[in-house]
């Protein structure tokens, strides 16, 4: 439905409008939940509520504090450092297995085809909770618990599905005469795995990299029972902030993630139309 | 052979942790705490000025009390025991202790003396539940309401909460038995003294169960500290429980229109346990700790960030003000006269035998 | 030459027969990709597998009454728990025995707070004896029976020892039982009390409000895909990012979020007061109920539905649908005929994405469901973190896991794992 044709009867016209009207308010649906949390944090009192001055648009019911406290404030800014630190590592492990794994998998012919799939998703599938309290008996026994890696491999865990999602997905449609040319010609495996096939797969592998990255980064049940206190993530914070201590802080840092998620977007968004003018292509 | 946190990581890479200090305690300590207001007293009082003294001793906040006894049994199984010093309600203290999960102290001996030469065991007298259990503080808790929406008059006993003519509108309670069965058969008329014995049979849990179902509908069951005093800065509840030290901070710091209802306010201890089988180092250095933070003078500078009562009897002539607002703090401790007029004396022992039991029936009858 | 040609098998341009060879092709194309998925196998298997398997396991260990009590164990063998006469001398003197071993290290109350999950009541039995059983001479001060009683009369009552005697195996279905409000009697599994009814309700309640999550998602989904794979890729991408920006944000955050719009005194009903729809003194409750979980649920899972729908409804040529109405069918019939059959691989693998993350869910349940509009994951979640009876949440947590792998099963069987598209 690029446009409207111009011999639409007053009917489709109703019809096309009132779409365009019911996509809106969906879109709004999504987008609600955010957008009331940005001036929440702006609210110079400790509770997540609209004050009257709020409302007034009195600079007195508005204040940068709780952005203060972000900053200033040491279990904050450790927790941001875990999370940076835990999210990207458990980022590669899953994307590195995960992406041979899912090229294993969609060569033809491959034994217990069904059952390997069932296992490599079974992270996903297996409530979080149950997940959670196994690892945390399991990673005691073996060390793990309470540790940096031990967080980043519960992690890597909880994305691999992902990553095997996205990935097995643009291999479908993989050519693989492609990299028979390629041995043909005399590139060794590892040559072709890389100028050949990942190029030509990145594009679910940088899709099942974000989602393994954003698994990690919003994760909050497994962490608090497989970290100890000196991993303690922004989740974990978050949480704690809206369990034990009412403090809009976490909105504040929501705001800041939000900000910093649309410039990425924005950012990626603006690159792939630069690329798609440099190789001349149109935007469809 | 210490580990802290920091070096977990070059340990689990290296495999070899280098004995680097060569002390007998060692030098990083995980407190487990509530978080909130209450950890951040605890942080101000004793916390700092202990890291203070102790150049190169470094303190790792966890706010996991909350789930402690279940953290601490798993940890017991999986034998990896990560926190030094834990804060505890008494109930979940006595039965640490029961299950072997927390340490026995001495308390005469690993405990400071009061100024004047009384012994711990003295000063902390009755609030010594149990063998393994330091008391800081005495809480309460109790119910707050807002002023601007009650009505002309406010509530003035516990059994206000089930009048729903007088005082419409929701309130908020803790999801657990604990307290609220003791409050509805209070209000559905038994005796004080009775309470625990009729809550004891099948009717009287049926008793209390169906008084609580004529306010089940107006009810918001909260689970964690800072939820009623944000419902009440909503005006989402009319009047809800919680403790008492989380109003005052609301109603004190936060200017909010809240006022105290401390008729039948439920009494109950909080205080440090030490985790059972800490290797030599750890177990040294929590108990060095233990010493500095609950002694007279260090209990007492608590009350000046937080409404809760000192445990021991010898702090109590030293509260003073609130540390920033510059307010009495007595009249807001739940022990001052003028609030304990009519208390509900929690029973330890009977919740120790009958919660299990209890706590299946209350789930169920929440999910009806 | 020529003669072996004809005669013999087909050679490969080794010698060795074709057939051989290929199968040795086949072998090693086989081998390949094993070696390829293998490290990942491992890994899961050791970090999640195992752990997983480890809990489930919980759900049928009950190891710790042999452990604690082996002498009593033994001697009950000989009673019979269908007999009205409480076990003679012997069984008490065995159980002072393991009571006083016990509570010197402190474990009675372990085995004591395992039974107490059977029979209420028999915790406080056991800890208050074992107290002062500790400083017995359990060798030769009997009779042990009538001091035992003495001690405490909760020996004296039969329903005790036959909880013990029922509950003396290794292995116990108990867990399993109480996860579907039964529970193991002397004679056999029983029903509940209604009073402790509660996870049969929870079970089916979990399931009914994910499958009307799962709808809703398909209903807001449906459209937004739609439009998001029938415009220019420039505007899809524009709109791409109001899907993906929730999903960016931290579920809590936005869980806090939707507790802040829809309570009583919150933005929805402002705005809805301050526009005279409803009046001030019957502000809807959406909140705290079954409405609030499946609003705040449907949101956190919507780019769940979108994304796959959307990656489904991409590959769905235009010229179909022009070719249908080029033949006389209305845009109804069309969409209805043609698009609509397409785009059903689409539905799937949202619905099934959505389903199960939403029947796991249990943090978004607990903060905005109230007690109407929780799930059986906040049961189990209940059990593991705050009451400690992981056998019970295990049990619960297998069955939960049951269901995921039996729909898990159909989805792979109808539409195929492959086909579930991410974006």
């Amino acid at each position: 439905m690029s446009a409207l044709p111009p011999y639409a009867t007053t009917g489709q016209r109703a019809w096309y409008y009132s779409f365009r009207v019911i996509c809106g308010l969906i879109f709004f649906f999504l987008i609600a939940p955010i957008v009331v949390i940005i001036p929440l944090s702006f609210n110079s009192q400790d509770f997540f509520t609209f004050t009257p001055e709020m409302l007034r648009l009195d600079p007195e019911g508005f204040s940068l504090k709780h952005y203060r406290d972000f900053f200033s404030n040491d279990s904050w800014q450790s927790a941001m450092w875990n999370s940076l630190k835990i999210a990207p590592m458990a980022t590669i492990v899953s994307v590195t297995f995960g992406t041979l794994a899912a090229i294993g998998l969609s060569q033809p012919h491959v034994p217990f085809r069904r059952a390997i799939m069932a296992i490599l998703i079974s992270p996903m599938i297996v409530p979080l909770i149950i997940s959670a309290a196994g690892m945390y008996f399991f990673y005691s026994r073996i060390g793990l618990q309470g540790t940096y890696i031990g967080v980043v491999l519960a992690h890597a865990a909880l994305g691999i599905p992902f990553v095997i999602i996205t990935v097995t997905a643009t291999l479908v449609g993989f050519d693989r005469s492609l990299t028979r040319a390629a041995a043909n010609m005399g590139a060794d495996p590892v040559t072709t795995f890389f100028r050949i096939q990942m190029p030509l797969i990145l594009p679910g592998v940088i899709s099942g990299g974000l989602f393994a990255f954003i698994t990690s980064f919003d994760e909050v049940v497994v962490v608090l029972f497989v970290g100890s206190a000196g991993q303690k993530t922004l989740p974990w914070q978050m949480f704690i902030g809206l369990r034990e201590q009412i403090s809009p802080t976490i909105l504040a840092v929501a705001t800041i993630l939000v900000a910093i998620s649309i410039m990425l977007l924005a950012t990626v968004e603006m690159l792939r139309r630069r690329s798609e003018r440099l190789r001349g292509m149109s935007p469809s | 052979m210490k580990m802290t946190k920091l070096s977990a990581l070059a340990m689990t890479t290296a495999l070899v942790a280098p004995a680097a200090f060569a002390e007998d305690m060692a030098n990083e300590m995980t407190l487990v705490s509530w978080g909130g207001s209450y950890q951040s007293s605890q942080d101000k009082a004793y916390v700092q000025p202990y890291v203070a003294n102790n150049p190169g001793v470094k303190a790792v906040w966890d706010e996991s009390s909350a789930e402690a006894v279940a953290k601490l049994r798993a940890m017991n199984e999986a034998g990896n025991v990560t926190w030094d010093l834990v804060d505890v309600v008494a109930s979940d203290a006595m039965r640490l202790c029961d299950e072997g999960l927390a340490e026995e102290i001495n308390h005469d001996e690993d405990l400071a003396a009061a100024p004047d030469g009384t012994l711990a065991s003295e000063d902390f007298g009755d609030l010594l539940v149990s063998d393994c259990f330091i008391p800081q503080i005495v809480y309460s808790t109790t119910f707050g309401y807002r002023t601007d929406l009650v009505g002309a008059e406010a509530p003035t006993t516990v059994c206000d909460i089930f009048d729903l003519a007088k005082f419409p509108g929701k309130r908020s309670l803790q999801k657990r038995p604990i307290d609220n069965m003791e409050w509805a058969l209070y209000c559905d008329g038994v005796a004080k003294d009775d309470i625990y014995d009729v809550l004891g049979t099948d009717e009287g849990v049926t008793q209390a169960l169906n008084k609580l179902d004529t306010i089940k509908d107006s009810v918001v069951w909260w689970s964690a500290g800072a939820e009623t005093p944000q419902l009440l800065a909503d005006g989402e509840v009319v009047m809800g429980s919680t403790f008492n030290g989380r109003l005052f901070s609301a109603i004190a710091e936060q200017n909010q229109p809240i006022g105290m209802l401390w008729d039948m306010q439920s009494f109950d201890l909080d205080g440090w346990i030490i985790p059972a089988g800490l290797p030599a180092d750890r177990k040294a250095r929590a108990m060095d700790f233990l010493k500095f933070a609950t002694d007279t003078q260090r209990l007492a500078d608590q009350a000046a960030y937080i409404s809760y009562g000192p445990a021991r009897a010898s702090s109590a002539p030293l509260v003073g003000k609130h540390a920033e607002l510059g307010i009495e703090m007595a009249p807001h401790m739940p022990t001052d006269p003028a609030n304990a007029g009519n208390v509900h004396t929690y029973d330890y022992e009977w919740w120790a035998d009958n919660r299990d039991d209890l706590d299946a029936k209350f789930q169920a009858w929440l999910v009806k | 030459m020529s003669d072996t040609t004809q005669n013999g098998p087909v050679l490969a341009a080794d010698g060795t027969p074709l057939k051989r060879s290929l199968a040795k092709a086949l072998r090693m194309q086989k081998l390949r990709a094993l070696m390829l998925i293998a490290p990942l196998l491992l890994f899961i298997l050791v970090t999640f597998i195992l752990p997983v398997g480890d809990m489930l396991f919980r759900s049928v260990d009950n190891r710790i009454v042999q452990e604690v009590l082996p002498n009593t164990v033994r001697a009950l063998e000989t009673w019979d728990p269908a007999s009205s006469e409480i076990p003679d001398e012997a069984v008490f003197a065995a159980l002072a025995v393991d009571l006083k071993a016990a509570a010197e290290i402190k474990v009675h109350t372990k085995v004591a707070k395992r039974l107490n999950y059977e029979n209420p009541g028999l915790s406080s039995v056991f800890r208050k004896s074992g107290r002062k059983v500790r400083k017995w001479d359990v060798e030769n001060e009997g009779p042990y029976k009538e001091r035992l009683i003495e001690l405490n009369d909760g020996w004296a009552d039969i329903e005790l020892w036959r909880t013990i005697k029922t509950y003396s195996g290794t292995r116990t279905m108990g867990y399993f039982l109480n996860a579907v409000d039964m529970k193991l009697g002397a004679t056999g599994a029983e029903v509940r009390p209604e009073t402790e009814r509660i996870y049969n309700t929870m079970l089916i309640r979990t399931m009914r409000m994910s499958l009307i999550i799962t709808f809703s998602c398909i209903m807001l989904g449906y459209p937004v895909a739609w439009l998001l794979a029938n415009i220019t890729t420039r505007s899809a991408n524009m709109l791409m990012i109001l899907v993906l920006l929730p999903f960016w944000t931290s579920l809590l955050v936005r869980t806090s979020s939707w507790k802040i719009l829809l309570q009583q005194q919150g933005v929805i009903n402002d705005v809805l007061v301050w526009i005279g729809l409803v009046g001030d003194d019957n502000r809807l409750v959406l909140i705290n109920n079954e409405l609030g979980t499946i609003i705040a649920m449907t949101h956190i899972l919507l780019p769940f539905m979108i994304l796959p729908m959307y990656s489904v409804m991409q590959t769905i040529q235009p010229t179909y649908l022009r070719a249908a109405k080029s033949l006389g069918a209305t845009n109804w019939t069309a969409f209805w005929r043609v698009y609509f059959p397409q785009s059903v691989p689409g539905i799937g693998a949202g619905s099934i994405l959505v389903f199960i993350l939403a029947v796991g869910y249990y943090i978004t349940p607990a903060l905005v469901g109230g007690t109407k509009g929780t799930f059986i994951s906040n049961l189990i979640a209940y059990h593991i973190s705050t009451s400690g009876n992981w056998g019970l949440g295990a049990a619960l947590g297998a069955i939960l896991l049951a269901v995921v792998l039996v729909l898990y099963w159909v989805y792979d069987k109808i539409v195929g794992i492959d086909n579930v598209k991410l974006g």
